[in-house]
């Protein structure tokens, strides 16, 4: 090319590049555009870790510092991938411990991280700051330790404390001319040398460990004393999964030395009479989880902890109350003004408790809560909270067979109503009709996610008796925008007629005990344009629609088949027919091959990938080959 | 290891017992049926409907309703299920929270991690082959069980005490063919 910006610049340009879709469509352009972002690409995410391996990453992208990773199939969450299935984090940390020195943050989910990882993580990364590990496993507390204890790690030379002589030394050297720089060089190494050992400063580099949801085996809660005296650079620090209890005043001193402190979650074992001296080392917080909510009712207390909210002036989220004492929640009516997420999840109070608390709170933005909010008090939510863009509602008794609470379609119909900005919501509930499925879908046409779980599988039109396929349609055509949609109820293949003609921006869905036919799967994989990730469980789906659309595999990222029928010869010639792709059959009876080639497989999971068959794969799982039958005995 | 110990000997089927496995599954359609077409399901009502406070009207389907296991463990208002656990040969005692595990095969990964050994494989017949180690406990009644026998949420509310037996007194448990 006769004109072309020299690197510096196109870099500078692509730094303004934060998205993944963009830093691609960049690398597309040419050769040298390729080459030069790639070498100035510090974020990379990874929908599947078996998408790619460890070694293709680092020689793409070299000068890595925040990975962001997922591993095991979303269905995981709900105990239908076995144990032991992969989502190893090893051989990725240990190939990165060696490439990105760098490294500054880790963050993953659905992976199984062990006590080996953390510890190499603290031992490899000396500018190492962020850990998030969302729903993992396989790590300990012991794990813990060594990522908390690695605050130590990271040296530099603090100019500021160097002695006189010193300074006076570097003053002088830039004083003198080139030539003399150089004869004065050699005699400055070693001098600097032995002084820098005696200045010698530890940065402390980690700012934030989040173990949102990790299954941890919680040995004890000593961990915590190993972060050491001279760690004063905590963000945010979620440890609401653990079991143990911490030592409280290593907590408060951790805390209160930690001036730049936003998220602070606490575990269940926290008691709420430590809360007041917690938060009064960090009036900064701006999101804050509890412990257990509960106490004697005592009038110092309460009035310890109404002032010590009090004082937290920036508090936007709130979370943990695990057994609350709703004579407590009064305590927190001064930070409800400024309050935009509530997380009431765990917190077992009546509905018009919840309703005094979460009518305080105009400007909420996300609720999650549990069905004990009844439809009254979703009807408040909606009279109060204008700003509501998300709604979680979680079954109190999942299991029972009786509805123990008044909670019915009416309540997301009212916010619905109520809530113009409401885009996002997870509902589970135990009736609904295709007449608030429609009033629902005609409210809120801005919709974006929307996860319906009506309790009981197959559950009808409570009113009509009829599928709920008109009610879904009508979400799915006035809902545009729609990325996420899961479905619950009686369904035929109608529901995937519609979704087909009109999901054109669904992104992920979830379906379980659905559809009549073939035609059902057809219409989702030949409709639904935007489709990265289908997730399905007991539907009477089998082999002609998913052989007819295996093209459409290779642009999604992956595939869910459970309790199907889906024969073990398809996923065969499905395997054989698509190189890109790894099918595996994951089969708890035994070896597929020990069965007739038409018998359903249990489990199927299809994904794209650049990296061929895994070879970390346990017992129970198969992958079909193009060709050979290795793993077949 | 395998997720769950060998219920198949109490398992419901379907059908007559000894019945081609595939054929069972094709039959039991999705739709008719809500049990779930596969065997693990039915399993899994075993062992739920086995120590039901209140005896549950239907079925429990794995997985359904779609409620995090996660959330399930830190909704429970129990304060936990702490048991002692003792090995033989080792100078003081550990507990463990029985709660906070899913069933058999992770108690046994938390028991062999916290003790630094390997437990081996659990069968019905021979009880734990592949190790000099056996874990048994100490039941309401008082009596030395072997771990493993009964459905994951009777062993957990009848367990009192948990023992890491050593050696040929270990292997006197199981019924040596």
């Amino acid at each position: 090319m006769a004109y072309s910006f020299p690197e510096e610049v196109l870099e500078h340009v692509f730094s303004f590049l934060n998205t993944d879709r963009d830093r691609n469509a960049v690398s597309l352009v040419c050769k040298s555009w390729y080459e030069i972002e790639r070498w100035c690409r510090r974020r990379v995410f990874i929908g599947n870790c078996y998408s790619v391996t460890p070694e293709v990453v680092i020689r793409r992208f070299p000068e890595v510092k925040v990975l962001e990773m997922k591993g095991k199939p979303h269905f995981a969450d709900f105990n239908l991938v076995p144990d032991g299935w992969g989502a190893y984090f090893y051989p990725w940390v240990a190939a990165m411990s060696v490439a990105y020195p760098l490294l500054e943050e880790i963050k993953l989910k659905r992976m199984v991280v062990t006590d080996e990882c953390l510890e190499l993580i603290s031992k490899s990364f000396k500018n190492f700051k962020v850990l998030v590990l969302s729903s993992c496993e396989g790590f300990s507390t012991d794990g813990l330790a060594s990522i908390a204890a690695s605050c130590r790690k990271g040296e530099g030379i603090n100019f500021v404390k160097c002695d006189f002589m010193v300074f006076c030394y570097l003053i002088r050297l830039s004083l003198v001319s080139l030539f003399q720089f150089v004869h004065g060089l050699l005699p400055l190494f070693t001098f600097f040398d032995l002084r820098s050992k005696l200045c010698k400063v530890q940065f402390r580099n980690l700012r934030e460990l989040d173990l949102r949801e990790s299954e941890v085996e919680d040995l004890s809660g000593h961990w915590l004393s190993h972060f050491p005296r001279s760690c004063t650079s905590l963000v945010s620090l979620n440890m609401s999964c653990l079991h143990s209890e911490v030592n409280y005043s290593t907590l408060e001193r951790l805390v209160a030395r930690s001036p730049n402190l936003r998220t602070l979650r606490l575990n269940r074992a926290v008691p709420l009479e430590k809360l007041p001296n917690l938060l009064r080392h960090a009036p900064q917080l701006v999101e804050f989880g509890t412990g257990v909510y509960s106490a004697e009712i005592r009038s110092d207390v309460f009035c310890n902890l109404r002032e010590a909210f009090s004082a937290c002036r920036n508090i936007k989220g709130l979370s943990g109350f695990w057994d609350v004492v709703p004579a407590y929640l009064p305590a927190l009516y001064s930070t409800c003004s400024g309050i935009t997420s509530l997380n009431l999840s765990y917190a077992t109070v009546q509905s018009s408790d919840l309703l005094k608390l979460v009518s305080h709170c105009r400007n909420l933005q996300r609720l999650w809560v549990l069905d004990y909010i009844e439809d009254s008090g979703l009807e408040a939510l909606a009279a109060s909270c204008k700003d509501l863009q998300e709604l979680r509602v979680f079954p109190s008794d999942p299991f029972g067979g009786e509805p123990n609470v008044s909670l019915t379609e009416q309540g997301l119909v009212s916010v619905s109503e109520g809530c113009p900005k409401l885009q996002s919501v997870l509902y589970f509930c135990r009736q609904m009709s295709n007449a608030a499925l429609v009033a629902i879908a005609r409210n809120r046409p801005t919709m974006i996610r929307f996860r319906l779980c009506i309790i009981e599988p197959q559950a009808p039109d409570y009113l009509t008796h009829e599928p709920l396929d008109t009610g879904f349609g009508a979400i799915v055509e006035n809902c545009k925008d729609l990325r996420r949609l899961s479905l619950s109820g009686l369904l035929t293949d109608r529901v995937f007629e519609y979704i087909g003609a009109h999901a054109k921006k669904l992104e992920m869905l979830s379906i379980a005990f659905a559809g009549d036919s073939d035609l059902g799967l057809h219409h989702i994989l030949s409709g639904c344009d935007s489709l990265r990730k289908l997730e399905i469980r007991d539907c009477p789906f089998g082999d002609k629609a998913l052989l007819a659309n295996a093209s459409k595999l290779e642009t999604m990222r992956s595939l869910w088949m459970s309790s199907c029928l889906v024969s073990f010869g398809a996923c065969k010639l499905l395997g054989q027919k698509m190189p890109k792709l790894n099918v595996e059959v994951i089969d708890e009876r035994g070896p597929p091959d020990s069965r007739p080639e038409t018998c359903p497989v249990e489990k199927l999971y299809i994904y794209r990938t650049v990296a061929g068959r895994r070879f970390d794969m346990p017992g129970f799982v198969w992958t079909m080959d193009d060709g050979s039958e290795r793993g077949f005995t | 290891m395998e997720s769950d110990l060998n219920f198949k000997a109490t398992e419901l089927r379907l059908g007559l017992p000894g019945r081609d496995e595939c054929e069972e599954t094709v039959k039991s359609t999705p739709k008719n049926n809500k049990r779930a077409s596969s065997e693990s399901n039915i399993r899994s009502e075993i062992a739920s409907s086995a120590t039901e406070t209140h005896p549950a009207p239907k079925a429990q389907i794995v997985g359904w309703p779609p409620v995090r296991s996660y959330r399930k463990k830190h909704s429970e208002s129990e304060p936990g299920i702490y048991v002692k656990v003792s090995m033989d040969g080792a100078p003081y005692l550990r507990k463990i929270d029985l709660k906070i595990y899913d069933g058999y095969s992770q108690l046994l990964q938390a028991l062999e991690n916290m003790f630094k050994l390997s437990i081996g494989d659990y069968s019905e017949r021979e009880g734990y082959k592949g190790s000099e180690y056996s874990p048994a406990y100490e039941d309401k009644d008082g009596d030395l069980m072997l771990v493993g026998d009964v459905p994951w949420d009777m062993f957990k509310s009848s367990c009192k005490k948990l023992r890491i037996m050593k050696g040929s007194e270990a292997k006197g448990l199981g019924f040596c063919a």
